[in-house]
C-alpha cells in the first residue's frame, strides 16, 4: 500500500539544513493497522506529509497503491488525494461555514460526483459514525467528539483505501478518544489501511505494527504481539 | 460544474458573512458604475435633445453664412441666389435670407429683447414652422418693406398677456434705431416649455424691412431647402460650387446641412460621452485595487480552509476558481448596485434638468457595458489573490492558524 524507499526531506533554514527525514524506509502493507510513534520534532509529521502526498520528498522513492508521487505535480498530487487517502486531523479541519453534510460532500465534490448521488453517499458515512441526525448541523454547534466523527466519516466517505490519522485523539475526552479508535478498528476491520500518528503509547499499542520514529530515521518497527484492542 | 456552483454558493454565503467588509470593498465599484452611467446617460440625453430639436428645423435643411470680410467687394446678392435655385430646381427647392438682429419689442409699458429674423415668404416651409393665427409675410411686403412683423408664443404671453396681438401696434427698437411695427400673426409654438431664448421666443420681419431697420446692406446668413433629404449633399454641392465662383476662396463662406450639423454633433458629444466615462472609469480602477487588496486580506484569513481543501483533493484550478468567483461576485454585485443607483441617479437629473429621460433599451448597452467591466474588474484584479491561494503550499496551509 505504501512503499517508502530510503527518503530525505531536508530544510534549510537560514544556513542551517534540518534534516527532517534522513533516509526513511518503510513498507506498509494494505489492509494493515500501522502507528507512527515519535516525540515531537522527530520527523513523524513530515513523514505523514509523505505518506499523505502533501509534500514531496528531497531525495528517495515513494508509492502509493503501486503509484510513484515523488515526482508528481501539485495537481496530479491533489488528484491522488482525493481518490486514495483520507485524512482524519487532530484538530478535526472542517470547514466552519459548511454543516455537516457538506462537509462530508467536499471529497466528492471535488470527484465531480453528481449532485444526488453525492449526497446519498455522504449520508451514508454519516450514518456509520452516527452522525446522520446531525447532519444540518454546523461544526461549532457539535462537540469535538461529534465533529471528530464527522471529519471519519468525511475521510470515508469517498471510500479510499488509505485511512491516515494524525494524533485523532489529541483533542478528544477519553471517552469520544476511545469511540474513535473503536471507529479506526472497525475501519480496519472493513478492509481498509489505516496509518496512525501519535506521540500517545496507549493509541500506539492498539495497532498490529508500531513503528517508532526519532530524529529523522526509524528506529524500531515491530509487530504488536499484545492484540490490545480499545476495551 | 460541481465546484463552480457549489463557490457561487460559498461566494455568496461569504459576501454575506461579513456584510459590511463586503458593502464596503464594493463602494468603489458602486460609485464608479453609478458616476460612469450618470455621466454617459446625460451626454447621451443632451445629444438627444440636441437631434430632436434639429430634426423639428427640417431635415432638408441647408444653412448658408458668409464671412464679411471689410473692404471687400465681392458680396452674393438676393437676386443671384434665386437665380442659382432656379438653375438648381432639381435639388433645392427654396430659399431664405436670414438678417438677424437684437430687437427689442416694446408693447404698452412692457417690453422683451428677443432675436428678429429678415426673412422671405418662404420662411415657414424651410424652417419646418406655421403661423398660429394671422398671416406670414407676403411678397408685397418685401416689395413695400412693410413694416409688420410676426411673432412667437413667448411674445404673446410676456407682451400681450396671451391675448392675440394680431393688429396691435409694437416699438421695435435696435441699438441705432426705432419704429412702430404692426403685429400681423404669431408663430406655431415650437416647444413644450415656451421659454426666453427657445423657438418661441422669435420676431420675424421682411429682409427687405429688416436691412434697412438694421442697416444691413449686405446678407450673410440664408436658410436653403433641399427638395427632399436625399438631395441634402447635392444641394449642398451646388451652393458651394456657386459660391466659390464668387469668392474664390473657401474659407469666405460655410455651407452646412443638418446631416452634417447632426453628426458633428453627434462627434463633439460622442468624444465627449468617452471622456466621461474614461475619468469615471479611473475611480473604477480604483475600486478594483480595493478588490484586491480585500481579497488578499480573504485568502490569508482562510489559509487554513485552503490547506484542508487541498489536503482532500481539490485542485490549483479549482481553488483559483473558487477565489476568482468571489471577487467577481463581489464587483459583480457592486456593479448591479452601482447600476440600479447610475440609471436612477440619471433619470431623476434629467427629469430635473427637463431633459429627456432615456428608455432602458437605450441605455443597454451602458449597463450591460459596464456590468460586464466591473465583473472583469473583479476578476482581472482577484487573479493575482486567487493565484496566491492556488499556489499555497498545502504543508504550510495545514499548520496555519
Amino acid at each position: 500500500m505504501i512503499k517508502i524507499e530510503d527518503v530525505y526531506k531536508i530544510y534549510t533554514i537560514g544556513d542551517i539544513e534540518v534534516r527532517a527525514l534522513n533516509g526513511v524506509s518503510l513498507h506498509v502493507k494494505p489492509k494493515e493497522f500501522v502507528s507512527i510513534i515519535g516525540p515531537s520534532g522527530s520527523g513523524k509529521s513530515t513523514l505523514m506529509n509523505m505518506i499523505g502526498c502533501l509534500d514531496t520528498p528531497t531525495s528517495g522513492s515513494i508509492a502509493i497503491d503501486g503509484i510513484p508521487v515523488e515526482d508528481m505535480t501539485s495537481n496530479e498530487l491533489a488528484k491522488l488525494r482525493n481518490k486514495k487517502i483520507g485524512f482524519i486531523f487532530q484538530t478535526y479541519n472542517l470547514l466552519a461555514k459548511l454543516d455537516a453534510l457538506e462537509n462530508v460532500e467536499l471529497p466528492l465534490v471535488y470527484q465531480g460526483i453528481p449532485a444526488k448521488q453525492r449526497r446519498e453517499m455522504a449520508i451514508e458515512a454519516l450514518r456509520n459514525v452516527g452522525m446522520e441526525e446531525r447532519m444540518h448541523h454546523k461544526p461549532k454547534e457539535l462537540s469535538g467528539g461529534q465533529q471528530q466523527r464527522v471529519a471519519i466519516a468525511r475521510a470515508l466517505s469517498s471510500n479510499p483505501p488509505l485511512i491516515l490519522a494524525d494524533e485523532p485523539t489529541g483533542a478528544l475526552d477519553s471517552k469520544s478518544g476511545v469511540q474513535v479508535m473503536k471507529m479506526l478498528h472497525d475501519i480496519h476491520d472493513a478492509g481498509n489501511t489505516v496509518v496512525i500518528i501519535t506521540h500517545n503509547t496507549d493509541i500506539a499499542r492498539q495497532a498490529e505494527r508500531v513503528v517508532r520514529i526519532a530524529d529523522g530515521v526509524i528506529t524500531s518497527d515491530t509487530k504488536n504481539t499484545e492484540g490490545v484492542v480499545c476495551e | 460544474m460541481n465546484t463552480i456552483i457549489m463557490s457561487f454558493k460559498m461566494a455568496f454565503s461569504a459576501v454575506w458573512a461579513s456584510k459590511v467588509r463586503s458593502f464596503l470593498t464594493m463602494l468603489g465599484i458602486i460609485i464608479g458604475v453609478g458616476a460612469v452611467i450618470i455621466l454617459v446617460s446625460l451626454v447621451s440625453s443632451t445629444t438627444k435633445q440636441m437631434k430632436t430639436e434639429l430634426e423639428s428645423m427640417g431635415t432638408n435643411l441647408i444653412s448658408v453664412s458668409i464671412t464679411r470680410i471689410w473692404g471687400s467687394t465681392r458680396s452674393v446678392s438676393v437676386e443671384d441666389i434665386e437665380e442659382m435655385v432656379e438653375e438648381n430646381s432639381e435639388y433645392i427647392s427654396s430659399f431664405t435670407p436670414l438678417v438677424t438682429s437684437s430687437v427689442t419689442m416694446k408693447y404698452g409699458d412692457e417690453d422683451v429683447t428677443s432675436t428678429a429674423y429678415g426673412v422671405s415668404p418662404e420662411y415657414p416651409e424651410i424652417k419646418n414652422r406655421s403661423v398660429e393665427e394671422g398671416r406670414f409675410i407676403t411678397e408685397a411686403d418685401i416689395e413695400n418693406r412693410n413694416k409688420v412683423c410676426l411673432v412667437g408664443q413667448y411674445q404673446v404671453n410676456e407682451l400681450f398677456n396671451g391675448q392675440s396681438p394680431v393688429g396691435q401696434e409694437v416699438r421695435l427698437g435696435t441699438a441705432t434705431s426705432t419704429d412702430v411695427y404692426t403685429v400681423i400673426g404669431v408663430l406655431d409654438q415650437k416647444s413644450s416649455n415656451v421659454s426666453e431664448g427657445g423657438d418661441d421666443d422669435i420676431i420675424i420681419l421682411p429682409y427687405t424691412t429688416a436691412q434697412r431697420f438694421f442697416r444691413n446692406a449686405m446678407i450673410t446668413s440664408f436658410a436653403v431647402s433641399a427638395t427632399s433629404s436625399d438631395y441634402t449633399s447635392q444641394a449642398t454641392a451646388a451652393i458651394e460650387s456657386f459660391l466659390y465662383k464668387i469668392f474664390q476662396d473657401d474659407d469666405l463662406y460655410n455651407v452646412q446641412d443638418q446631416a452634417e450639423m447632426v453628426s458633428s454633433i453627434d462627434d463633439a458629444l460622442g468624444s465627449m460621452t468617452y471622456l466621461a466615462a474614461g475619468i469615471a472609469g479611473i475611480s473604477l480602477v480604483v475600486a478594483g485595487i480595493g478588490i484586491m487588496n480585500i481579497m488578499l486580506v480573504t485568502v490569508t484569513e482562510r489559509t487554513k480552509e485552503i490547506g484542508i481543501r487541498k489536503s482532500i483533493g481539490a485542485r490549483e484550478g479549482t481553488i483559483l476558481t473558487q477565489f476568482l468567483i468571489e471577487s467577481a461576485v463581489i464587483s459583480g454585485l457592486g456593479g448591479i448596485i452601482g447600476i440600479v443607483l447610475g440609471v436612477g441617479g440619471a433619470a431623476g437629473v434629467c427629469t430635473m434638468m427637463d431633459m429627456p429621460v432615456l428608455t432602458i433599451t437605450e441605455q443597454l448597452g451602458t449597463i450591460l457595458g459596464s456590468f460586464l467591466f466591473s465583473v472583469a474588474m473583479g476578476i482581472g484584479f482577484g487573479m493575482y489573490p486567487a493565484r496566491r491561494a492556488a499556489q499555497m503550499n498545502p504543508v504550510d496551509a495545514l499548520r496555519y492558524e
